[in-house]
């Protein structure tokens, strides 16, 4: 993985210095919040319901063993022994205190970490394939186009108050992975007719308030053009992206209020000055870069591994977990493994320090030292050797996490929700926990074979319900929190954003609802149909007559939560303590 | 006092805002060193292109490319920040400097405030004028919170790999 030279390290130590003093200022009371939150923000300090929390970023999700050790140390020293694995592929830290920021800052500086524009109005963590380098379908490894991006849009400062957040995500797969179709920026490696590399760019795509897919601005770009383009795509927004309205701030409003026709014009019309200009990637940068990613020493081995496939035969929760946990890898003999953060009964994503310390020898052992975090917020150990897979299983499990459902029922996606996030309608870890339990039962789920279930506490879509193949979303009615359903969203190459099947429930009936769609699948799927293709085929309203056609009991295990409760933080029986002075 | 070219430098320029009846044709611009509105310029343009010390001033919704003629008739130009959040400031200096060539001094006025100026020197602005309620000195301070930077804009127009020697990969 890309290594700090002495300019990296330089620049992160002049950022600690730099935010350190703005921390000493806030608490002298120099600067007032409204001054400080921009600057906290833009080095990913948010203040949540109960503490602060701290994005770390692991651009386009990559983490070395070294430095997943540090987050455990950082999860024991300055917060509760636990993070939290995203979305975005970053770790957030719920119960920060201010004072702390800068020193926990000068930690993740010391194994090449930091926390940089992983929030604020700027250019976000770039964001890609989990699989990158090692995936099958890859046309070309997308990881040194993701540090160049990473690098050049780092305090970039022309784009660091722009109108809203501005996400890239960048791919090198024929199977989209990495969410293209609903960044603002997605970036597609290609080759053209000549052979030539370049990227295909769509923009505008979005989820939260106005879901929307990307449109493609560009069929092609030169690799060498991609920066300058970009470039050109940030200068039209920060320029004519709305101001006035929060709601209305992405680029994907504007894109959609131009036109993609328009928004191209004044792209291009603007890029004709800068094309070719000193922003122009140069191959011997690319080269020096892609070194940072050239593969590990391989061993030559056969493609199928007799001992695994006979433990496989007699041992069913080892094929279970082969059959979900593992993934195809390019090199024969190596397989990809998902260690699963969602474990029934744990709050999806999170990890303890313990967890992460283990993961981190298994990355070790097993893994070349390095892990990728996915965007369903589990941890991946990319290059795994097939023979090692029933050790890797073994000890995994012995962790807590080698839960077989990669891709099943229970691998929820699931934000921080109303238990931490002041922005949330509703819960959205208990209800997540709630439908983990009905459904933990691995038959079960492994016949009900491959569903995303999306669950976000409000229309900000930090855990994407829009392309769920069912979303659930937390809303507000007078003061309470109900969830609205929706069918038919989906990620990667078809992407779609689900449609919402009717009036919202209530907390206590929402795993009732997912049962009676799940029965409704079962009961009209073909064969090996996979949830989503049936939605598609039939159509949302057998779905709706059967969660509609009669009343909804409210499952009583969960009737006694008292969403007042929210206010003190039900999960972590914590006491409460406001980082507000 | 501003801080001009890295110095606090006595201001002799008067910046001149409309109150709230003004109109532009109508404002008398007073003798001497004076910064106006674009609006004012645009209105009084045939008379007020006649005096050599004149200064303009950009909001962050008005136009570079208005000046697209003009910007060798002004001393100064400023652009204004209503809000130190509102980013396109960034981007009229840039256009100012690159597209329309303008090199003369390039001035931040408005809610001017030390942690943006690292930013603003970068795509430009050679002089501030923070915020009077703000310390000058600890401000100038600010422009020196970086020693290196990765890409490329209006000063230190190469990216950091074409001006020096990155790091390779370790074998």
């Amino acid at each position: 993985m890309y290594q700090h030279d002495q300019f990296d390290h330089q620049i992160a130590a002049e950022r600690v210095a730099q935010f350190r003093d703005q921390v000493r200022r806030r608490l002298s009371g120099e600067l007032k919040e409204d001054e400080f939150r921009v600057l906290r923000l833009q080095n990913g300090l948010y203040m949540q319901i109960h503490a602060y929390m701290f994005r770390i970023a692991a651009p386009y999700g990559l983490i070395s063993s070294n430095q997943l050790h540090k987050l455990a140390h950082i999860a024991r020293k300055y917060d509760r022994g636990y993070g939290h694995f995203t979305t975005r592929q970053n770790i957030q830290f719920n119960w920060i205190k201010l004072q702390d920021a800068p020193d926990i800052l000068a930690e993740l500086a010391s194994v090449e970490m930091h926390a940089n524009q992983t929030s604020g109005s700027c250019i976000r963590t770039v964001t890609s394939d989990e699989y990158a380098g090692v995936a099958q379908d890859e046309i070309i490894d997308p990881r040194p186009f993701a540090e160049i991006i990473r690098q050049w849009s780092t305090f970039h400062p022309e784009f660091a108050y722009l109108p809203r957040k501005f996400k890239f995500a960048i791919t090198g797969a024929t199977n989209d992975r990495a969410a293209t179709t609903v960044n603002d920026v997605g970036l597609t490696v290609i080759k053209n007719e000549q052979g030539e590399m370049g990227f295909r760019v769509r923009v505008g795509g979005g989820l939260g308030r106005t879901p929307i897919i990307g449109a493609v601005i560009n069929e092609f770009v030169p690799w060498q053009d991609i920066l300058t383009y970009s470039e050109s795509i940030l200068r039209i927004y920060n320029q004519y992206g709305r101001r006035d309205n929060l709601y209305k701030a992405r680029i994907k409003i504007l894109v959609k209020a131009l036109g993609i026709e328009e928004f191209k014009r004044q792209v291009e019309a603007d890029w004709a000055f800068t094309r070719g200009g000193p922003a122009t990637l140069t191959q011997q940068e690319l080269d020096r870069v892609s070194a940072f990613f050239v593969a590990p020493d391989y061993e030559t081995l056969s493609s199928r591994d007799e001992v695994v496939e006979a433990y496989r035969s007699e041992n069913k929760a080892f094929s279970n977990w082969v059959q979900r946990n593992v993934k195809a890898h390019k090199v024969p003999g190596y397989a990809s493994v998902v260690l699963s953060l969602k474990k029934t009964g744990v709050a999806p994503g999170d990890a303890t320090a313990e967890q992460m310390d283990a993961a981190a020898e298994l990355a070790d052992r097993f893994s070349f030292g390095e892990l990728r975090i996915s965007h369903t917020q589990n941890l991946v150990l990319a290059d795994v050797r097939q023979t090692d897979l029933i050790e890797l299983w073994k000890s995994a499990k012995a962790l807590g996490l080698a839960t077989p459902n990669i891709g099943l029922l229970t691998d929820i996606i699931t934000c921080p929700g109303g238990d931490f996030c002041t922005l949330a309608n509703a819960r959205s870890i208990p209800l997540s926990k709630a439908i983990a339990q009905r459904f933990d039962d691995i038959d079960f789920m492994h016949d009900i074979g491959e569903i995303d279930l999306n669950l976000s506490g409000c229309v900000n879509a930090c855990a994407h319900h829009h392309v769920g193949h069912i979303g659930v979303l937390g809303v507000d009615k007078e003061g309470k929190e109900y969830y609205q359903i929706s069918l038919g969203g989906a990620q990667g190459n078809d992407s779609a954003i689900g449609k919402i099947i009717g009036r919202s429930f209530t907390f206590a009936q929402v795993p009732e609802v997912i049962s009676r769609l799940l029965q409704t699948y079962v009961r009209v799927r073909f064969d090996d149909e996979r949830f989503i293709d049936t939605v598609r085929r039939v159509g949302l309203d057998p779905f709706k007559a059967d969660v509609y056609g009669t009343p909804i009991e409210e499952d009583s295990r969960w009737l006694g939560v008292d969403y007042d409760l929210l206010k003190v933080g039900v999960p972590y029986d914590t006491p409460y303590y406001s980082p507000r002075f | 006092m501003i801080i001009k070219d890295r110095q606090i430098v006595p201001d002799d320029w008067t910046v001149l805002r409309l109150a709230e009846n003004e109109l532009p044709q109508d404002v008398v611009v007073a003798a001497g060193k004076i910064i106006v509105p674009l609006s004012v310029w645009l209105a009084q343009r045939e008379t007020l292109k006649l005096r050599s010390d004149l200064g303009i001033w950009l909001n962050t919704d008005d136009r570079p490319e208005t000046l697209q003629e003009d910007v060798a008739l002004f001393q100064v130009i400023a652009v204004n920040f209503p809000k130190f959040g509102d980013g396109r400031g960034y981007s009229i200096a840039y256009l100012l400097r690159e597209r329309l060539g303008f090199g003369g001094e390039l001035r931040a006025i408005g809610d001017v405030l030390r942690d943006q100026m690292f930013y603003m020197q970068r795509v430009g602005f050679n002089a501030f004028a923070p915020r009077a309620d703000r310390d000058i000195n600890e401000a100038l301070k600010s422009l020196g919170d970086f020693s290196e930077v990765y890409q490329g804009s209006v000063v230190q127009k190469l990216p950091l790999y074409r001006r020096v020697q990155r790091g390779e990969a370790r074998a």
